[in-house]
C-alpha cells in the first residue's frame, strides 16, 4: 500500500488533477481564494501526512515539475523581447518604481516581522522574499539566515501576490496596464508573473522585467539596508 | 519541437556556464532569460523557433510551483511558532509593495510627460520669438 502511495505515477496524476480541477473551479465561480497553487499545495501536504509519505519520497516525483521552473523563466525572455521598445522608452520610470519597490519590500517586510515579535534568524531569512527562489536563498544564506524558510515564504509571498495583486491594485488606484504588469512581477515574482500573464502579454513583459530589476536590487541591497536597520 | 527546446535548455546551459566562469550572484535562469531576449533581438534566434515551447512553458508556470510549495512542510514547525509576524509581514509588505511600485512607476511617467511638455512649450516660445524678431527686422528694412 504504501508503496502505491509513493508512486510516482500516482502523484503525478493527483498533482496533476487536483490542480486542473481547481483551476477550473477558481474560472467558474471567479473565486480567488480557491488558487490552485494553493489548493493544490494544501492538499498536497494532507495527503502526505495522512499516508505518512516523507517529503523526500515526494520529491522524487515533485522534482519532474519544478524542473520545468527554470526553462519556464527563460522562457520570459519572449515577452521581454516583444516589448522591447516599449521598455526603452519607459526606462526611467521603470528603474525609479523598482528601485523603490524593492527598497519598500525589504523595509517594511523586516520592520512589521520586528513589530511583531519575530526573532532575528526568521527577519533575516523574510527580508528578500519577494524575489525569485534562487536569488532569495541565495541572498539569506550570505546573510546567515535559514535558506529553506526564505523559499517557503517565497512562496507564499507569490501565491499571495496571485491572489491578492490585481485587487490591490484596482483598489490602490494603479490603473496603468504597465504599471500593474511591473509591480505583480516586483512583488511576487515568477507566480505574480504567470498571473498577469493571464491576462495579457504586455502585462507579463512588465512583470519578467519587474522579477528581473527587482532581483538584482534585492541582491545588492538586502545587505546594507540589513546593516542600516542594525540586524547584521 | 527538438529545436524549441534547444534554444530554451541552450540558453539555460549558457546561463550555467556564465555562473560557473564568473560567479556572478544571479541565477542561471535570469541570465538565460536575458540571453533569450538578446538573442532574438539580434536576430540570431527566430521568434517561431521558440513560440511555443515559451507559450507551453509560460501558461504552466504557476504549476511548476507546487512542489517547492509542498515543501514549506518541512518548516511547518518554525512558521507555526512564529506565525503571526510572519503572516503580518508578508501580507502587508506584499500590499505595500504593489501599491507603492506602481504609484511610483505613474508618477515618473505623468511627471516626465510634464517635463516634456514644458520643454516643448519653451521651444515653441522661442521660436515664436525668433519669428517675430525676423518679421520686425523685415519691417526694418521695408521702412
Amino acid at each position: 500500500m504504501q508503496q502505491l502511495f509513493s508512486n510516482q505515477y500516482i502523484i503525478l496524476a493527483l498533482t496533476f488533477a487536483v490542480f486542473y480541477y481547481f483551476r477550473r473551479l477558481q474560472y467558474r465561480t471567479g473565486w480567488i481564494l480557491l488558487n490552485p497553487i494553493l489548493i493544490a499545495i494544501v492538499l498536497l501536504i494532507a495527503y502526505l501526512k495522512i499516508t505518512g509519505v516523507s517529503f523526500e519520497k515526494f520529491e522524487e516525483s515533485g522534482s519532474l515539475i519544478d524542473f520545468w521552473l527554470k526553462p519556464a523563466v527563460v522562457a520570459l525572455g519572449v515577452p521581454l523581447y516583444l516589448q522591447f521598445e516599449a521598455i526603452k522608452k519607459l526606462w526611467l520610470p521603470i528603474v525609479l518604481s523598482q528601485l523603490v519597490g524593492c527598497l519598500v519590500g525589504i523595509v517594511s517586510v523586516v520592520l512589521i516581522a520586528k513589530l511583531f515579535n519575530a526573532s532575528d534568524v526568521v527577519i533575516i531569512s523574510m527580508a528578500s522574499k519577494s524575489v525569485t527562489t534562487p536569488i532569495a536563498m541565495e541572498v539569506t544564506q550570505a546573510l546567515g539566515g535559514i535558506p529553506s524558510l526564505t523559499a517557503a515564504v517565497v512562496v507564499i509571498t507569490g501565491i499571495l501576490g496571485a491572489i491578492l495583486g490585481f485587487k490591490t491594485l484596482a483598489m490602490g488606484h494603479v490603473n496603468s496596464p504597465i504599471a500593474r504588469g511591473l509591480s505583480m512581477g516586483t512583488a511576487s515574482h515568477a507566480v505574480g508573473a504567470s498571473t498577469a500573464m493571464g491576462i495579457s502579454n504586455k502585462y507579463g513583459a512588465f512583470a519578467s522585467l519587474g522579477i528581473t530589476l527587482n532581483g538584482i536590487f534585492t541582491a545588492l541591497l538586502t545587505p546594507t539596508i540589513l546593516r542600516l536597520l542594525g540586524f547584521i | 519541437m527538438a529545436k524549441q527546446f534547444f534554444v530554451i535548455f541552450g540558453c539555460l546551459a549558457l546561463g550555467e556556464v556564465i555562473v560557473w566562469a564568473t560567479g556572478i550572484k544571479l541565477p542561471s535562469s535570469i541570465i538565460g532569460m536575458l540571453l533569450l531576449t538578446f538573442f532574438l533581438k539580434t536576430k540570431i534566434v527566430k521568434l517561431e523557433w521558440v513560440e511555443k515551447l515559451s507559450q507551453f512553458l509560460l501558461a504552466n508556470l504557476g504549476f511548476f510551483f507546487v512542489p517547492p510549495g509542498v515543501a514549506i512542510m518541512l518548516y511547518l514547525d518554525v512558521i507555526q511558532k512564529e506565525l503571526l509576524p510572519i503572516v503580518m509581514a508578508t501580507v502587508l509588505s506584499t500590499i505595500l509593495v504593489l501599491v507603492v511600485t506602481g504609484h511610483m512607476h505613474q508618477f515618473v511617467v505623468k511627471a516626465e510627460r510634464k517635463i516634456m511638455a514644458m520643454n516643448l512649450r519653451k521651444k515653441n516660445k522661442a521660436k515664436e520669438n525668433s519669428n517675430a524678431e525676423c518679421v520686425s527686422e523685415e519691417n526694418e528694412i521695408q521702412v
